[in-house]
Parts: C-alpha cells; sequence; structure tokens
C-alpha cells in the first residue's frame, strides 16, 4: 500500500481530532507499523491537551459530579440484576406474590399486637447475630458498591451486612436485602437502618459467587423483585 | 482472652472497613494512578476525586467547543463514564491520566459539535471567572492558562489560527482548508509544525502541563 508521502504529517491532526473517519482509521493503521511516530505521538497529544488549558475554566454546575456519579452507580448495580429481571415477574408467580403479601400482612398485624417489647427484643437478637457473624473467625469483608460499608461472610456462608451513614428508611418504607446469584434475587429480610452504622444479619446464606443487593421497598419489603436498587456488594469468593 | 484476635476482627468491622472500602481516606493524596486503580475495581469515591481534579478543566473546554452549557456536561459525563469502564486497560497503557481524561472529553465534544452542525472556532472571549476569592484549583488552571497562552502567542499566526480553529472549533482538516483557502497539504503542515513548537515552548516553560502519573 503506498501512503502519502506526508503521511507523518498527519500525527498533528490525528491528536487535535481533525481527521475524518475515514483518515483516522487510514492513520491509525499507518501508526501500528511506524515506529518514528509512535514515538512522537505521545508528546504531541500532550501539547495537544495542553490547549485544554488555555481557556478561562468556569465552574460545572454542581449536579453535574453528582450526575456522573450517580450513573457510574446505576450502571454497576445494573449488572448486579439485568433490568429485564427486575422488571418481567412471570404472570404464574403473581398469584404467589399476592398471597405471599397478605403472609407479610398477617404478620405485620400479628407482631403489632405481639407489642413493642417484643420488637425490640427481637430487633435485640438481630444485633446480637449480625455481631456474632462479625466476629466469627475466618470471615471475610466483601466491599459494596454504591454505599459505605461491607458484607461480612462467615466460612458457613452466614452473612451481615453492615453500612455506615445509611438513613432511617423514610416512613412507609423499608430497605430489603437480597441474595442475587446468576441475576436471579431472593429476598433476604428487611430492615430499617438509621444510626451511624447500620448492622443487619441476613436471613438466608449467601454461597459462593452470589452477590447481596440491597433495595428500598413498601413497608413489608417484596417477595419477588426488588423495586429500587440502592447498592450491591461485590461478587463473594 | 479466649480468643485473641476476634475483638481486634470486631472492632475493625465496626470501625470503617478501612481496607476494602477506604471509607475516610484521604484521597487527595493519592496519583492519578492509584485513584485509576481504585476506579477499575468501582470505587466511586476515587471516581469523584478524579472529577474535582479534571472535571472543571474537562467542562471548561467542552463548552470552549460545544457552546451550549447541557451538551457540555453531557460530553464531560460521557468521557468519565469511559473512565469508569475502561480505567483497568487504560492503566496497562501507562500513559498519562489527565492527557487521557482530557483527550476523551475532546473527541466527545467534537463528535457532538460536528453532529449538531454547531460553528464554532470563532474566537472565544477570555473572561476571567467571576470573583470571589480562587480555590487552588482556579489558580492552578489559571497559572497553566498564562503559560499555554504565552506559548500560543509566540507562534506563527497562521500555526495557531489552524491549532485553534482545529482544537475548539472542531474543524476537519479538509474543512480548514476550505474555510481558509489553503491546499490541504499546508493545513497538515501548520497544524504538525504548530504543535511540536507549541511542545517545545512549553518544555521550556518549566510548568508541567500535563502532571507525570
Amino acid at each position: 500500500v503506498s501512503e502519502p508521502a506526508d503521511i507523518h504529517e498527519q500525527a498533528g491532526a490525528y491528536v487535535l481530532d481533525a481527521l475524518d473517519d475515514v483518515e483516522r482509521r487510514a492513520f491509525e493503521a499507518h501508526l501500528d507499523r511506524c515506529t518514528i511516530c509512535k514515538e512522537e505521538l505521545e508528546s504531541l497529544r500532550s501539547a495537544a491537551v495542553s490547549l485544554a488549558y488555555a481557556g478561562s475554566a468556569p465552574a460545572p454546575p454542581t449536579r453535574l459530579r453528582e450526575r456522573i456519579l450517580e450513573s457510574a452507580r446505576n450502571e454497576r448495580l445494573a449488572e448486579v440484576i439485568p433490568l429485564r429481571r427486575r422488571l418481567a415477574v412471570p404472570s404464574a408467580l403473581t398469584l404467589a406474590a399476592v398471597a405471599a403479601c397478605a403472609a407479610i400482612a398477617l404478620g405485620i398485624w400479628a407482631s403489632s399486637l405481639s407489642g413493642r417489647l417484643d420488637h425490640e427484643r427481637s430487633a435485640r437478637q438481630a444485633d446480637a447475630q449480625a455481631l456474632a457473624i462479625m466476629s466469627t473467625p475466618g470471615a471475610r469483608r466483601i466491599p459494596l458498591l454504591g454505599a459505605k460499608g461491607s458484607l461480612v461472610v462467615t466460612p458457613d456462608r452466614d452473612a451481615a451486612l453492615v453500612v455506615a451513614g445509611l438513613p432511617k428508611s423514610p416512613s412507609g418504607k423499608t430497605y430489603e436485602a437480597w441474595v442475587v446469584r446468576a441475576g436471579q434475587p431472593r429476598p433476604a429480610g428487611v430492615f430499617q437502618g438509621g444510626g451511624p452504622r447500620a448492622i443487619f444479619a441476613l436471613t438466608l446464606p449467601v454461597p459462593r459467587g452470589s452477590r447481596v443487593a440491597v433495595s428500598e421497598e413498601p413497608a413489608g419489603g417484596s417477595t419477588t423483585v426488588p423495586s429500587k436498587l440502592l447498592f450491591a456488594s461485590q461478587t463473594t469468593a | 482472652m479466649l480468643r485473641p484476635g476476634v475483638k481486634d476482627a470486631d472492632q475493625e468491622a465496626l470501625s470503617g472497613e478501612r481496607r476494602e472500602t477506604h471509607s475516610g481516606r484521604d484521597l487527595a493524596h493519592f496519583s492519578d494512578e492509584a485513584l485509576l486503580a481504585l476506579v477499575s475495581r468501582s470505587d466511586e469515591q476515587a471516581l469523584a476525586e478524579l472529577y474535582d481534579r479534571y472535571g472543571r478543566a474537562a467542562y471548561g473546554l467542552a463548552l470552549r467547543i460545544l457552546r451550549d452549557s447541557a451538551l457540555a456536561e453531557d460530553a464531560v459525563q460521557e468521557a468519565f463514564m469511559t473512565v469508569w469502564r475502561s480505567a483497568g486497560s487504560f492503566l496497562a497503557e501507562r500513559a498519562k491520566a489527565s492527557t487521557w481524561i482530557l483527550t476523551l472529553v475532546h473527541r466527545r465534544a467534537v463528535d457532538l459539535v460536528r453532529r449538531e452542525e454547531r460553528r464554532r472556532g470563532e474566537p472565544l472571549e477570555t473572561v476571567e471567572p467571576a470573583g470571589g476569592e480562587a480555590t487552588d484549583e482556579e489558580a492552578d488552571l489559571r497559572a497553566r492558562r498564562r503559560v499555554v497562552q504565552a506559548a500560543l502567542r509566540q507562534l506563527p499566526d497562521d500555526q495557531r489560527e489552524a491549532l485553534e480553529l482545529a482544537y475548539y472549533g472542531g474543524f476537519t482538516q479538509s474543512e480548514l482548508a476550505e474555510r481558509l483557502g489553503q491546499p490541504l497539504g499546508t493545513i497538515k503542515s501548520r497544524m504538525f509544525t504548530g504543535l511540536r513548537r507549541l511542545r517545545d515552548l512549553l518544555a521550556d516553560s518549566g510548568l508541567d502541563i500535563a502532571p507525570e502519573l
């Protein structure tokens, strides 16, 4: 293939993004085999990028930072449970879901009867259980994406979530933990958060290769699929 | 103690998960490269720190090219999302992170400006950001701006014009040839020679324009 004599000079237009698609591909093909161009390219690129500093730099709107971080977080969460899975509830399950909701409603009613003391006692038991998990020798901590804290998993695969700065769930809402394996979520208990550090023992074991996600749900929680994912753990080893 | 170590592990778990999530870290002291390594492991705070370092320059560049704040925000967001997705593969190339980020922003902004048929490239008003106390970041950006502008002034007019129209205007070399009424080969040389000279002038100025990792 014959190349124009001035092909090396294209390096300038290339780092300035002043080539059209065809020219860019041609130059990149040349670049692959031209050590002269390759050697000079990075210094030319730095010179081109210095032009970015030549203009005044007004502060970006403050929302841009949050937009970027939120979109980064959502992209990671989308990998935890594919959207398709979150939206499509198989119709065969619908009846079962209704029945399960009714059962949960009954459960809430029953527990409200059983009184405040019981509630506090069971909350303390859950805390004790979570603390036991956290202090189990050989327990591993897996970082969370989208929240500060970690998932603690014992060698027996019992697990607790430790989340810093999680505000108490809004009234009428609750947090729900999910054990997600191969994109398939299974509910693993609801909790309220609040305090400097929320600690919650999951009601399901966490097998290797799965992740734990936390969503916000209407009070009582969901039995089928998480509605609004907030954060998730990395995949457990 | 029945089981030494248990209490420690417990304490550690309660006191911030330092090892895995680095909560309470002071990322300001991390190098760009260290931040990219964290970003490649999905560390959101590290991405935030990179944004705090380069977001302003990135937005200024995108705005200068696009002249529309909503489009400029899109260009910056897309560039940082590319950083989020590809930090790992970029690290392997061992180039400068700031150069990479601004190159991504530039490419995206130029794509958008060509698509939007926005034009483009008229000399830009060099308004100083409105008063108040300059942050360190602003002071740093101002120092860089002075050095780059001084170097640009030392270029022959035709070279500076070609660089500015290409870089800020998003014109292709063929569009520039037409616009300036010059043969394409002349435009190519002006850009190439101009960039080389700019590089050497900046090296002489001693200012670290694109800090090493």
